[in-house]
């Protein structure tokens, strides 16, 4: 079929999407009812298609596969598609994902409906895109064009001070990525090429490696965040409409850990050996710090915001501990997080769509009134604790184990976020939910309805299947994992600090 | 038959609460019950069969692979010995008693069902606990336990101190956890491995090895296991991170019964049994653990001593009594420490499950300053509970008897590093425990009823507003103490409650009413406990600490090569076997004369002891101590890093500092406009620059559409 394969039909199908719906007119109604069906419909067809490339994937081998390649700028520089143990799980993740988005906005967007639907169907594409690039210049490509959409979204849709959240979150984002911009052209000119599998198997000169690496840190570190420029993302998250906190927790913070694990670690191996140590004190204070600050938010949306990062940073220290346990636990808890913030964040939708107001102390005694939703909030921010039986728990624990072997002090830090975890979201828990129901605007407040607990169902079916059964997720990674670890190995057994990388054996 | 014992009362615990609602409370009940009944009595079963059996060591049952990553293998996996029958026996028991226990406890409350799905899931997150075959399942079961214990403390959600509760459990255990974490991590970077199978088979290997960690060389199973034992002290409420299960009082009293004296706070216990090849390799670690053990025990009693209200003297007690289980690990006799928490309980869920009876009786009235001369009214469970005290204490011939003494003369005859201090604190801790025990008994069976006048004072005052109220109550209150401190919670109405159920107390404001015994559902667990109260240590001895030792535990706990304790308490001197007799003595005499014969010296006392007293009253002061270098200084530093750090520092040296400086060359540039061409040529040349760089930045990206 012209040559295209499902990769590419995965990038195509949400911008027919899209097209299908800007040609929509007629009366006021019946665009929106037609842009929200269309919109569902394309994204379950997306998804339903990222099952069949699912289906068609070797989770055996660490080989890109699903491979497409057509001619594009120039000869070295084209546009290759292609997926591996470490991309699949998050084309699975944001095709899934997508629906629910949909779903969440379904009634609770009213204005420019037609648009946003398109918006958000085009933020697919550069999602999927960036995942599934084998490509530098079309990776960046993906990766900068997200922000287009994800910028609108915020600033159009969004609350009260949306303008000053869609700006900081572009120019954070930008600024990163502007370096990153100048190390794929010096890897080109390097390299000749910026083909991916190719600059998989090319070693850089280790003074080089020092200057590409500080410059993806720069734009992946934002993205992911990192702590300290963290701070676009509370204010992101909080202006956010719920479907755009939704991808953005779910899977644009996603891009940042999938960069490093594509580029920094396997490219870059003598720097990111180098930088570890960096690495390690930025993720550790992130985990104690944006926890503490987790802590004593009074805004719903903000406390959880900044929970993502503390977990974030439970992300980039898995991955570079170099251990197989702490990178597959850094990769399952990308996964496991997508799913569980996502949830939490659209449960908070469930309850701004009712009250609008995100004040934890607006509320107060939910479950009197809601204890359908008391039970799914409950699922989810255990979840969050990483209660062992939760998918929160697999990602945490590997990864935590992982940092021992590397460094067992940063792991004794990193630990100390399973007791800030369970104090500020069981806190927050027992602010909203638990307690009694005094306050009068509360007491007509409605439980879930049909389609909140068609959107709410899977998302925890699925936390606390993959709690009990993580292996067909983790199992993906392994082969990945195995090979990128054999890449670093050899790399760094090479340089003179070799011995000092490999965790020792006891 | 191992999978229906684990899983029944999972399937019990989803039933009861996905479809509670639908099935109604009885059908609810008596699914879970049924289930539990059928659970315990496979325990049973497996219990002959694997202690009496002739096979060695453990079996392992495999159910599924958990995960999997590099070298690192998790299982769900089944590990069958002696220990693990053992507790299996302990918690069905308890749980199925404590689930018929509460159909009569609970049978006003509204939902019935969610609690009863609550502790089946309780009891199979217990079990996953026991039967795990590697750490990180037992790390499973153990904050499913939390979980559950969370649940449960928090069950009245109404309760603002109900809450507190149930976050102060989950957290504290959370610190523990910090600990059990770390332990997990050195074990598998060690070992190799998180399964049992894989780790006690490389003990003497490893015996020696070091391990760098915080710039301090350690003993590398030394460091292990006391990291571990980190966790147990937080399950185990043990000192310094006892300050939860007092609090968790708040529950519903057949919780207390079930998770916070019978099952869930031996999981410490368990652990360093089931771990006991790995503790006993390490005699520092094991030092530490007797210490903190003697310190318990003592510490806890003296606070037992003064409590007025009567789950949370219990409660106390049931710290006390870990302790005592902690000093028989420690001294290295592993088998009185599981011989003890056997026996512990049977009598301390007698005593709980009394108390709930005493506290039904009394319409939900728990302070025992407001009962006296209830044995008239409430015969059966006054007799319960008094078998259940002598068992506590010790008394000869019932069960208490002969695990206590067993763990005394263990801690005397031991030559381990704090053996001393284990047994004085153990020995001491006899007597406050008898004192405190005949003291609970007497006030609450004896003497006058003090009740009549205090119903009456409660009837009144429930015009009046409810600080109105609670500050009269504490005006009346024999003992004198301020606030909270009371130990007893005020519910909205400022009256001592359990809100079992609303009716309940509206009930009684009606008409004065009389107390009465429990119906038939709540007495015959009483009763079953009551048995294995008396007679558990008899018929069992032999097995546990007796001749048949090694026949019964076939190697499921370790002793090492120089481990002869549990030989050697048999020839522990006279006077040491009998000074916890002396102490039952001498306890039972002070209480007599303090509660019957002279019933102003308490009070008295109290007053001429201030200082003494208010600090064991108020619980050596811990939750305060806490509170102030824990709780507020982390929420004032998490407010000072997020006004400070990440808004005046990061947000003002960032985003809004450049768009600040941006703003003031902007109006530079508007300064610019002062009509010289040269001046509008520069401002175009600017214009030009950002245009292009507009064009670039996002010409480049539209080219991916």
């Amino acid at each position: 079929m012209l040559g295209l394969g499902i990769i590419s039909g995965l990038l195509i199908l949400p911008l027919v999407g899209a097209a299908f719906i800007l040609t929509l007119s007629g009366d006021e109604g019946a665009v929106r009812r037609n842009a929200r069906w269309a919109a569902l419909a394309t994204t379950l067809a997306t998804f339903l298609l990222s099952l069949v490339a699912w289906s068609r994937y070797d989770s055996s081998t660490a080989a890109f596969q699903l491979v497409e390649s057509h001619a594009w700028l120039t000869d070295t520089i084209r546009f290759k598609l292609g997926v591996d143990g470490f991309s699949m799980p998050l084309v699975l993740l944001t095709t899934f994902l997508m629906p629910f988005c949909i779903g969440a906005s379904w009634i609770s967007i009213e204005t420019r409906v037609k648009e946003y639907f398109v918006a958000f169907l085009v933020l697919e594409t550069t999602m999927i895109g960036v995942f599934t690039s084998l490509d530098l210049v079309l990776f960046y490509l993906f990766f900068e064009a997200g922000l287009i959409p994800m910028f609108l979204i915020i600033g159009i849709w969004g609350g009260k001070r949306r303008i000053y959240a869609s700006f900081k979150f572009f120019l954070y984002t930008l600024l990163g990525s502007v370096l990153m911009l100048l190390a794929i052209m010096a890897m080109y000119w390097q390299a000749g090429t910026t083909d991916i599998p190719t600059l998989l198997q090319t070693r850089f000169p280790t003074h080089m490696q020092t200057w590409l690496w500080l410059a993806f840190f720069a734009s992946f570190a934002v993205k992911m965040p990192m702590w300290p420029v963290h701070t676009w993302l509370p204010d992101a998250h909080v202006e956010a409409p719920t479907a755009g906190s939704v991808i953005l927790a779910g899977i644009l913070l996603k891009m940042g850990g999938y960069g490093f694990i594509r580029v920094s670690l396997p490219m870059l191996p003598d720097a990111s050996h180098a930088f570890a140590p960096l690495v390690y004190a930025l993720s550790v204070v992130a985990i104690i710090y944006t926890s503490l600050v987790a802590l004593v938010q009074t805004d719903i949306k903000k406390l959880i915001a900044y929970s993502s990062v503390a977990h974030m940073g439970f992300v980039t220290l898995g991955l570079f501990t170099m251990t197989e346990q702490g990178i597959q636990g850094a990769l399952f808890l990308m996964i496991s997080h997508g799913i569980v913030s996502g949830a939490l964040f659209l449960c908070v939708g469930v309850i701004y769509d009712r009250m609008h107001t995100r004040e934890i102390a607006a509320y107060g005694g939910l479950v009197h009134r809601m204890p359908l939703y008391a039970v799914a909030m409950m699922v989810f921010t255990m979840a969050n604790v990483g209660l062992p039986g939760t998918s929160g728990f697999v990602g945490e624990f590997l990864a935590m184990l992982g940092a021992f072997r590397a460094n067992p002090m940063v792991s004794f830090f990193s630990v100390f976020g399973i007791i800030l975890s369970a104090a500020y979201a069981l806190w927050l828990f027992a602010r909203v939910i638990y307690g009694k129901l005094d306050k009068p605007n509360l007491q007509a407040i409605a439980d879930l309805d049909r389609r909140e607990m068609v959107i709410l169902a899977p998302l925890v079916v699925l936390t606390l299947y993959y709690g009990f059964h993580p292996g067909p997720v983790l199992d993906v990674f392994a082969p990945s994992t195995e090979a990128l670890m054999q890449g670093m190995r050899a790399a760094l057994s090479t340089t003179q600090t070799a011995a000092a990388a490999l965790p020792v054996a006891h | 038959m191992y999978h229906a014992i684990v899983f029944l009362p999972l399937i019990g615990a989803l039933v009861a609460g996905l479809f509670g609602r639908r099935i109604g409370p009885k059908a609810s009940e008596a699914v879970t019950t049924g289930i539990l009944f059928f659970v315990a009595l496979l325990s049973w079963v497996a219990f002959f069969e694997v202690s009496g059996g002739h096979g060695h060591g453990a079996t392992r049952v495999q159910v599924a692979t958990w995960f999997t990553a590099g070298d690192l293998v998790v299982d769900w996996a089944f590990r069958v010995d002696t220990l693990t029958v053992v507790m299996l026996v302990v918690v069905n028991t308890v749980s199925s008693l404590v689930h018929l226990y509460s159909m009569g406890y609970m049978h006003e409350d509204p939902h019935r069902p969610r609690f009863f799905a609550y502790l089946s899931l309780f009891t199979f997150a217990m079990l996953m606990l026991v039967t795990a075959d590697n750490l990180v399942q037992m790390f499973f079961g153990w904050e499913g336990v939390g979980l559950a214990s969370y649940l449960l403390i928090g069950f009245w959600y109404e309760k603002p101190s109900a809450n507190a509760a149930a976050m102060k459990a989950f957290i504290v255990n959370r610190v523990g956890d910090f600990g059990f974490s770390l332990g997990i991590f050195l074990t598998f970077v060690l070992f190799g491995a998180v399964a049992f199978d894989g780790i006690f088979p490389k003990v003497a290997e490893i015996k020696d090895a070091g391990f760098h960690f915080l710039g301090t060389d350690w003993n590398a199973l030394t460091l292990c296991c006391l990291l571990l034992f980190m966790g147990a002290m937080g399950k185990s409420a043990q000192f310094l991170l006892h300050t939860w299960l007092p609090d968790a009082m708040e529950g519903p009293t057949p919780v207390s019964a079930l998770i916070h004296a019978a099952t869930m706070v031996t999981a410490g216990v368990f652990m360093v049994a089931r771990l006991s090849p790995l503790f006993d390799a390490a005699p520092n670690a094991l030092a530490v653990v007797t210490v903190i053990g003697g310190i318990t025990a003592f510490f806890a009693a003296t606070i037992g001593l003064v409590q007025n209200d009567i789950k949370r003297v219990i409660a106390y007690s049931t710290c006390s009594q870990l302790g005592y289980m902690f000093v028989a690990l420690g001294v290295g006799a592993y088998a009185a420490g599981v011989f003890h928490l056997f026996t512990h309980a049977f009598f301390k869920a007698l005593l709980f499950l009394g108390a709930g009876s005493v506290i039904h009786a009394m319409h939900h009235e728990q302070d025992m300053r407001n009962m006296g001369g209830l044995r008239r009214y409430i015969p059966f469970t006054s007799l319960m509970m008094a078998v259940g005290s002598l068992a506590l204490i010790g008394f000869p011939f019932t069960a208490g008897y002969y695990s206590k003494d067993a763990i005394i003369e263990a801690a005397y005859m031991s030559g381990r590093p704090g053996h001393v201090l284990a047994f004085l604190a153990t020995v001491i801790a006899a007597f406050f425990t008898s004192f405190y025990s005949w003291r609970l008994f007497f006030m609450t069976f004896e003497g006058p009823a003090r009740w009549q006048e205090a119903h009456a004072g409660g009837h009144d005052a429930h015009a009046a507003p409810a600080h109105a109220h609670a500050a009269s109550a504490h005006a009346a209150e024999a003992d004198g103490a301020p606030g909270h401190h009371e130990g007893v919670a005020h519910d909205d109405k400022g009256h001592d409650v359990e809100p079992a159920s609303r009716s309940a107390i509206e009930h009684h404001d009606e008409h004065p009413h009389v107390p009465h015994e429990s119906p038939r559902v709540m007495t015959l667990p009483l009763a079953v406990l009551a048995l294995g109260a008396l007679f558990a240590g008899l018929l069992f001895k032999d097995r546990f600490i007796g001749e048949g030792m090694d026949a019964f535990w076939k190697g499921a706990l370790a002793h090492g090569p120089d481990n002869h304790i549990m030989h050697e308490i048999h020839d522990a001197p006279g006077w040491v076997s009998a000074s916890p007799f002396v102490m039952l003595v001498l306890g039972f005499l002070l209480a007599y004369w303090m509660y019957i014969r002279r019933p102003e010296l308490p009070h008295r006392l109290a007053e001429s002891q201030p200082l003494l007293y208010r600090f064991l009253l108020n619980k050596w002061y811990f939750d305060e101590l806490y509170d102030r270098i824990f709780v507020r200084p982390a929420k004032g530093f998490g407010t000072f890093l997020w006004r400070v750090g990440d808004g005046t520092v990061i947000d003002g040296l960032g985003p809004d500092g450049i768009a600040a400086r941006v703003v003031d060359v902007t109006r530079g540039v508007v300064r610019l406009q002062t009509g010289y061409v040269y001046h509008y040529a520069f401002v175009m040349l600017i214009g030009v620059a950002a245009l292009v760089s507009w064009y670039l930045f996002t010409g480049v990206s539209a080219a991916a559409h």
